[in-house]
């Protein structure tokens, strides 16, 4: 059911203020929400201060920068810093993105980041994404075919190849699934957006024997069909991809198949 | 590893900046909302009928109320929204306008044609 208020426990207090902008050249100023399983306390904005003139370019190197000079307990996923590892998803500004990807400069006066939402929080930007991967384990996410009778590599066409252009590029960052409110509501049930552009990608290839198989099992009210074509998830993703297309795609070969 | 029960659910609805997108979303569930109570509406002005020329004329003169104007002019904005996204929705469950630039332009373009419908029905009957 739709729980529009977040619950006592969850809401923000009023955070700290952990430096001051004096003596910056160009401050910058960040407030980043953080809560602490250690501390029997609610979750907080806390307020920081960068320099931009002895910063990197993306929130990726400000926040990073945060944790080096002012408070190393600042706690956040991050690995390939160019956007295909998929660990920095955050919600900055009220956008789901990458932090390594997101410029500082095209953002507006304070920036402000929470972790991806209506998750729940392990520590400060890091979110539990257990269900979203076991969800992502049900789809079955490899190659199912017979390979008894395979004597050479299985050939594509270069057009059936192109159909997974748009699908294949997916990092499994969580953006979109965790900007769907459909997402928020019934993340228990519903797959989300990442998992079915997830699961598309291998109805849509040409070497994949399992298609009918799929699609019967993703014909659920609830798997599939919470997807009310909100294309938040769209213009979620980071890596401009289109899951709101993906998911009406499944839909389309559904109702052809009459199954 | 063990969920820790008192973990905190990331604020959600309360810091995602509107878009576009999910605004229109929510405005076409209210206003099939709408239409289901506009729908009682009008079978409540079809029973006065029925119920002789004593109930029409009170059913009509609250409709020519503030309040009663008030309440058909959102059901008429009501009724052309949902009839211009519901044209939408039909385009996208064929296959078409899922490209973020058509979904932006159909968007914009069903807020377009709900302000002219509108201001079309205050030139023709009001």
């Amino acid at each position: 059911m739709a729980e529009f208020r977040l619950p006592k426990n969850s809401r923000v207090a009023p955070g700290r203020r952990h430096n001051s902008p004096e003596g910056m050249k160009t401050p910058q100023k960040f407030e980043i929400y953080r809560w602490n399983p250690d501390q029997d306390e609610p979750p907080r904005l806390d307020e920081f201060f960068i320099d931009l003139a002895t910063c990197g370019p993306m929130v990726l190197d400000a926040i990073i920068k945060i944790k080096g000079e002012v408070d190393s307990s600042l706690t956040f996923r991050r690995s390939c810093r160019e956007g295909i590892c998929g660990s920095c998803a955050m919600n900055i500004n009220g956008v789901n993105t990458l932090a390594c990807t997101q410029s500082i400069g095209d953002l507006s006066k304070t920036i402000r980041i929470y972790p991806l939402p209506h998750m729940p929080v392990i520590k400060d930007l890091v979110p539990d994404l257990t269900h979203f991967f076991e969800q992502h384990r049900s789809i079955e996410p490899w190659l199912k075919a017979d390979e008894t009778h395979l004597t050479t590599e299985r050939l594509q066409t270069p057009e059936d190849r192109e159909k997974l252009d748009g699908l294949y590029e997916c990092i499994l960052c969580a953006c979109c699934s965790t900007s769907c409110p459909s997402y928020w509501w019934n993340s228990d049930t519903y797959l989300g957006p990442a998992n079915l552009l997830q699961a598309y990608r291998w109805i849509a290839d040409s070497r994949d024997e399992a298609t009918e198989e799929r699609l019967s099992k993703l014909n659920d009210s609830f798997a599939l069909y919470r997807c009310h074509t909100i294309m938040n998830c769209t213009n979620a993703c980071p890596k401009g991809l289109n899951p709101g297309k993906a998911i009406g795609a499944i839909k389309s070969l559904i109702s052809k198949g009459g199954n | 590893m063990s969920t820790d029960s008192r973990r905190p659910i990331s604020p959600h609805l309360q810091v995602y900046r509107p878009q576009l997108t999910a605004v229109l979303s929510s405005l076409h569930r209210l206003s099939g909302l709408a239409l289901v109570l506009a729908a009682v509406g009008l079978a409540c002005w079809v029973i006065t009928i029925a119920l002789g020329q004593g109930a029409y004329a009170t059913y009509q003169q609250f409709l020519a109320s503030r309040m009663g104007q008030g309440l058909l002019a959102f059901g008429v904005v009501a009724f052309f929204y949902h009839l211009g996204n519901g044209v939408r929705h039909l385009a996208w469950d064929v296959g078409y306008g899922f490209d973020l630039r058509n979904v932006y332009r159909s968007g914009w373009l069903v807020i377009a044609f709900v302000v002219i419908a509108c201001l079309s029905v205050l030139v023709v009957w009001v």
